[in-house]
């Protein structure tokens, strides 16, 4: 099928937007130039598009972009009270002055621009790799766009386990910024990996995260997207998972107008693990998209999607999951699960959970719900003295965290739930 | 304590009277027991009282210490002293027991104008009161009475009475689902409670439950309202004949 000029006119128009990085090694340029390709030939995203019809693109395609004033907060930051390894993105340019050394042992880190400057092996195999390996079967033309243009960002390799994580934390001050980062993170046979993100970023953020896990690997990945009421975001996590490797992803998304974080994984070893869970609370004019994508290519492979998402006063919910099981993934065990809760009569939840099995001997489950508050677990708690308004915090903290939970490391999982917490008792008062 | 006059109330939903003309009152220091046939309207009774949606009162009145009950959310009326003791407690995942006690207690005390009791504190205090009902460390930390056996949500019923320290206590069938030795324990927790500036109400459907706890009075209540109030020996009397002779004796 012909793909319309619309699409093949808007993605010239997003080309020409952001200028070509230059001064590059070859291996760079040409992988560039294939991702520019992609998407002159595939096209930019519509609303007919099959996996944007939920979610209007044209915000996050529109030149310039929309202005959105930075959210100003006394809060402490997130993950403060960790022992972490900082790097700071001012409107998704790095900044060497607000951030830590950049170095950590136990890793190789360098600024992207570096990485693809020079003839590093294992980033040849992985920059816009598994980002290509995940436009098929569905297109993922923002970022196809990211890899053929960002320059921010950071190439990752791990060996053994590094003593801290490492947290990308993306400022937003400008308020037309319109940003793109990519990041590469290689972990490899028997290494284990915590990878931290947090903050608004931008106006608006093109984010690309690529992680390949080697055999015996392990990555942990938890992100919080910054409050900023008017941001808008579109971030593409794509994993590739070796033997015995596991991959755990968590996000909490409060507040910005447009979020949409797609994720694909692949098995491509057998025996491997890989979660992904998305919490997120919204009120008015906030739209939220999880858009994922779990291949099972191997044998006896273990996934596992938990999205929660709390909306009230117009805001809207949206949930894109799929678990494709090839013919060979025997004794793949898929669940998936997609609750919204709405606290009034105007928000919308809408999901959209998908099932393709090409195995005979395989476990995967699906559920996707949607309701309001249970008035019988309030009533309980407002018999028992707590007010409507706090027994309501309490029953919202409880639906979300199932996926919460999904976070491994405990003192990370109470530092997103007493943020949470904190969150919605500023907003009550 | 608590004074119930000519209460008449039914669902909103159904044009149905359910209370028809309930005439109550509780002095502190008190034990009341109500008994009564299935459909009487005993547990509608304690809802109207703990303030439940979906109830329409129409007609009458009730009054605590002084204040009038009707009138206060339910969460006022649990600051003013009253607690239910549910029939079905409810399981509410992800709010851990602890968590869910603590911020009874303090939001209540805040509502009182008293200061907030801190952590270290209140574990001292909660694990004390949890040990006299042979709660677990694990069970206040699981989830408000989720994997609870009916046993055992009943005494974090009463565990959560304890804690909060109520003035009038609503009992609904707390003895239902309950092994005897398990009834014995929600006996002992109750009659430790009890006190001359305490009061309670013990809905139930048998007398067992009320030869742990003695009761100062008996009401039967049928049809929706107290046909006949006694001594503990009408509790006997309802054992042995059941209910049909005193409905009868009253009709």
């Amino acid at each position: 099928m012909a793909v319309p000029a619309l699409k093949l006119d808007g993605a010239q128009t997003l080309l020409a937007a952001a200028p070509e990085p230059s001064g590059e090694a070859s291996w760079a340029r040409s992988v560039r130039q294939a991702a520019a390709r992609r998407l002159a030939e595939r096209g930019a995203p519509v609303r007919r598009d099959e996996y944007w019809r939920y979610t209007d693109p044209q915000s996050l395609t529109c030149q310039p972009p929309v202005a959105a004033a930075p959210f100003e907060n006394d809060e402490a930051p997130l993950f403060g009270g960790a022992d972490r390894l900082k790097l700071v993105f001012v409107d998704g340019v790095f900044s060497r002055e607000l951030s830590d050394p950049v170095e950590l042992e136990g890793i190789e880190i360098q600024p992207l621009s570096e990485a693809l400057s020079t003839d590093i092996h294992w980033a040849r195999e992985l920059f816009g790799v598994l980002e290509a390996r995940g436009q098929t079967p569905v297109d993922r033309p923002m970022a196809a766009l990211n890899t053929a243009r960002a320059t921010e960002g950071f190439a990752i390799r791990v060996h053994g386990r590094p003593g801290k994580p490492v947290n990308f934390v993306y400022l937003h001050e400008d308020a037309l910024s319109d940003a793109m980062v990519h990041n590469i993170v290689r972990v490899e046979a028997g290494a284990d990996f915590t990878l931290l993100e947090n903050g608004p970023a931008a106006a608006r953020f093109n984010k690309v995260l690529e992680v390949d896990v080697a055999d015996d690997g392990a990555f942990h990945h938890v992100r919080a997207q910054g409050r900023d009421h008017e941001r808008r975001a579109v971030t593409g996590t794509f994993a590739r998972l070796g033997a015995r490797s596991t991959f755990k992803s968590f996000t909490l998304t409060v507040n910005g107008r447009l979020t949409r974080n797609e994720c694909v994984v692949e098995f491509t070893g057998d025996d491997g693990i890989a979660h992904v869970a998305g919490a997120c609370v919204g009120e008015g004019d906030f739209r939220h998209d999880d858009t994922v994508f779990v291949t099972h290519d191997a044998v006896n492979c273990e996934s596992r999607q938990v999205f929660k998402k709390v909306l009230r006063s117009g805001a809207m919910g949206i949930f894109q999951g799929k678990i494709l099981v090839k013919p060979d993934a025997q004794k793949t065990d898929g669940y998936q699960i997609s609750q919204g809760l709405l606290l009034d009569d105007d928000s919308q939840f809408l999901a959209k959970p998908e099932l393709e099995i090409y195995a005979d001997d395989v476990a995967c489950s699906h559920g996707s719900t949607c309701g309001a508050v249970d008035e019988t677990l309030l009533f309980y708690l407002r018999s028992r003295g707590v007010s409507r308004g706090e027994a309501e915090e309490l029953l919202v903290l409880a639906f979300l965290d199932e996926a919460i939970a999904e976070i491994e490391d405990p003192a990370l999982a109470d530092d997103i739930r007493a943020r949470l917490a904190a969150w919605l008792a500023r907003r009550r008062r | 304590m608590l004074t119930i006059k000519n209460l008449h109330a039914g669902l909103e939903e159904e044009d149905k009277k359910i209370l028809k003309g309930v005439d109550l009152e509780v002095k502190a220091g008190e034990v009341h027991a109500i008994m009564g046939p299935n459909g009487s309207g005993k547990s509608t009774l304690s809802y109207v009282l703990a303030g439940r949606d979906g109830y329409d009162v129409t007609e009458g009145s009730v009054e605590m210490n002084g204040s009038e009950l009707l009138d206060l959310e339910p969460e006022e009326r649990a600051a003013a002293g009253l607690f239910l003791a549910f029939q079905y407690p409810v399981e509410i995942p992800g709010v851990g027991n602890m968590t869910f006690l603590r911020t009874a207690l303090n939001a209540q005390r805040k509502a009182r104008g008293e200061e907030e009791l801190n952590a270290a504190d209140f574990l001292r205090m909660l694990r004390e009161k949890a040990k006299a009902l042979d709660i677990s460390q694990e069970m206040l930390k699981r989830p408000v009475n989720v994997g609870f056996s009916g046993g055992e949500k009943k005494r974090n019923e009463i565990l959560q009475m304890a804690v909060l320290e109520p003035k009038m206590c609503i009992l609904d069938e707390t003895d239902s689902g309950l092994d005897v030795d398990a009834m014995k324990l929600v006996a002992q927790g109750v009659n430790a409670l009890r006190g001359k500036d305490r009061a309670f109400l013990v809905i139930t459907h048998y007398q067992r439950l009320l030869d742990h706890i003695v009761p100062d009075v008996v009401h039967i209540m049928a049809e929706g309202r107290i046909i006949k109030t006694g001594g503990p020996e009408l509790a006997l009397e309802v054992e042995h004949n059941g209910y049909a002779d005193i409905l009868k004796s009253v009709a």
